[in-house]
């Protein structure tokens, strides 16, 4: 569904020096399939979620949807940031509801589609709170919410638990895999974290910096529905130590 | 509705008493020295001489009142949609901004006058005047707040496919409106400055005008009675902005009600 071929980026700085954000790309994303990409900080992972956004576009290489060169946002991609950035000035539910509004689709149906989301993602009753008075964990669940709310075919999340505290971070996963299991779509999802990776996804795409490469994807073979039991497992371990390889490169090895 | 009568009672106890503390200092300084009226009257001889005429200020003040408010609609009205205009492109803001600062580096209360005989002695023309001297603040804040939407909300709206019109008008615009009203606020001010030198200059009724007439009589309590109704214009102006922006703005942490930490 989602193909990217021999995708380049780089970008100009402000002093007129040049950075390669990234090279050499090939990845394909299949229907309804649940990609993680790990890589250190700086080695491209937003500028590829960016660039399937529609939000940044290659400069090299080709990017493609359904076999359509993507030239910019498109419908179907729901994108979800690595901080909530609700809109302020709109109650819990405007703001899930923010994205149909856009393309007129404000009627009371959105709104309903807004509140059974919000009331799956636990946040019954907290519909007409405004944004600032929720805490980071709910504010997050809003936004994962707002995507959603488009009935993406491809869901892109940045890093999107990367500011919340471990217990949440463990129990939004929890909740976004019911939730991926409930609406077919296919997640592409960036993290910091190698156990969050493999325990979420059915590939791992481990990312090499300056510039950013694709070093090596990982499948994943364990059973579906996944849990925290699973980290104790022979794959799980044979997934991570893989992946810790390929980040690490030669220093993992010496221990 | 008891405790927030007690409430603002407790907010505002030290303004109310610094205020009447001034008005008790000055009533003392003008009688302890014998301080001739017409030089500088008394807060009681400014009452005394307000009072019998009041039917007459009031008519002035309704005058400089409607110039000030029409005035300050107009800044709005013009001001908006021009900020929006050179927010919505480097090319606008390059060809509009400089002729705004340029207008602004003209003295306007120089330009009254002119305009004046221009355009007739007529309130048109004072609305105007008070225009060219309030504006200036509201676009600039404006403008300032519509490019001040973090880009992390830019980049939401475009991922949500927003066009740049819903850009402007869903994100950027109510992102802005706290700056907006800053602005606002300043320009409120300034309207009354505005319309106080358009009456100075070419009016036959305005608190503006009565001071003129008045101390060309050396009836200096009214002149100051009149000033010290401008300034009370002023101030409720002030309030009345606030007021709005409680309103409209409820999200702005400049305005947070609940946080009664500073008394
Ligand atoms: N708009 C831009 N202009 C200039 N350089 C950019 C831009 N966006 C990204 N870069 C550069 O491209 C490289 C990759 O950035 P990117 O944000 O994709 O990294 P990342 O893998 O998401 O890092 P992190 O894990 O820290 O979020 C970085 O060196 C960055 O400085
Ligand atoms: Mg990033």
């Amino acid at each position: 569904m989602i193909s990217l071929a021999r995708v380049g980026k780089t970008f100009k700085t402000r002093r007129g020096g040049h950075v390669q954000a990234l090279d050499d790309v090939t990845i394909s994303i299949r229907p309804g399939e649940f990609v993680a990409i790990v890589g250190a900080s700086g080695c491209g992972k937003s500028t590829l979620l960016r660039m399937v956004a529609g939000l940044v576009l290659p400069d090299i290489g080709h990017l493609t949807l359904d076999g359509k060169l993507v030239t910019g946002a498109t419908k179907g991609t729901a994108m979800v940031f690595q901080s909530p950035t609700l809109l302020p000035w709109m109650n819990v539910e405007r703001n899930v509801a923010f994205p149909l509004s856009l393309s007129g689709g404000d009627g009371p149906e959105a709104r309903e589609r807004a509140r059974v989301l919000l009331h799956s993602a636990g946040l019954a009753g907290f519909e007409h709170r405004m944004p600032r008075e929720l805490s980071g964990g709910m504010q997050q669940r809003v936004a994962i919410c707002r995507g959603l709310v488009q009935q993406p075919r491809i869901l892109l999340m940045d890093e999107p638990f990367g500011a919340l505290d471990a217990l949440t971070r463990e129990e939004m996963s929890l909740s976004l895999l019911a939730l991926w299991q409930a609406n077919p779509m296919a997640v592409l999802f960036v993290t910091h974290s190698i156990s969050e990776a493999v325990l979420l996804a059915d590939r791992v795409v481990v990312m090499s910096p300056r510039p950013g490469r694709v070093a090596e994807i990982v499948e994943v073979n364990l059973p579906r529905p996944r849990s925290f039991d699973q980290e104790a497992s022979a794959e799980f371990h044979r997934c991570s130590k893989l992946i810790r390889d390929r980040i690490y490169g030669g220093a993992a090895h010496a221990h | 509705m008891l405790t927030n009568a007690a409430d603002w009672g407790r907010r505002n106890l030290p303004v109310i008493v610094s205020t009447l503390t001034f008005l008790l200092g000055w009533e003392l300084l003008c009688r302890g020295f014998g301080i001739r009226p017409f030089l500088l009257p008394s807060p009681s001889a400014i009452w005394t001489a307000v009072v019998p005429v009041w039917p007459n200020i009031a008519m002035h003040t309704v005058t400089t009142l409607r110039t000030v408010l029409l005035g300050l609609a107009a800044s709005i009205a013009i001001s908006l949609p021009l900020a929006m205009l050179i927010a919505s492109s480097r090319t606008m803001s390059a060809a509009i901004y400089p002729l705004l600062v340029l207008t602004q580096s003209v003295p306007k209360v120089a330009l009254a006058p002119i305009l004046l005989v221009a355009l007739g002695a007529n309130e048109f023309s004072r609305v105007i005047i008070t225009f060219l001297v309030a504006f200036f603040p509201l676009v600039v804040s404006s403008v300032a707040g519509l490019l001040a939407a973090p880009p992390e909300l830019i980049e939401l709206g475009r991922s949500c496919r927003a066009t740049r019109v819903q850009e402007l008008l869903r994100i950027r615009l109510p992102y802005a409106l706290p700056f907006v009203f800053g602005g606002l606020r300043v320009a409120a001010a300034l309207c009354v400055v505005g319309a106080v030198v358009a009456e100075f200059v070419g009016a036959d009724s305005g608190l503006g005008y009565l001071i003129q007439t008045s101390m060309a009589f050396f009836r200096t309590p009214v002149a100051f009675g009149a000033v010290v109704i401008l300034a009370i214009m002023g101030i409720a102006l002030f309030q009345l902005v606030e007021v709005i922006e409680r309103l409209l703005v409820p999200w702005s942490s400049n305005l947070d009600s609940n946080s009664n930490d500073n008394n």
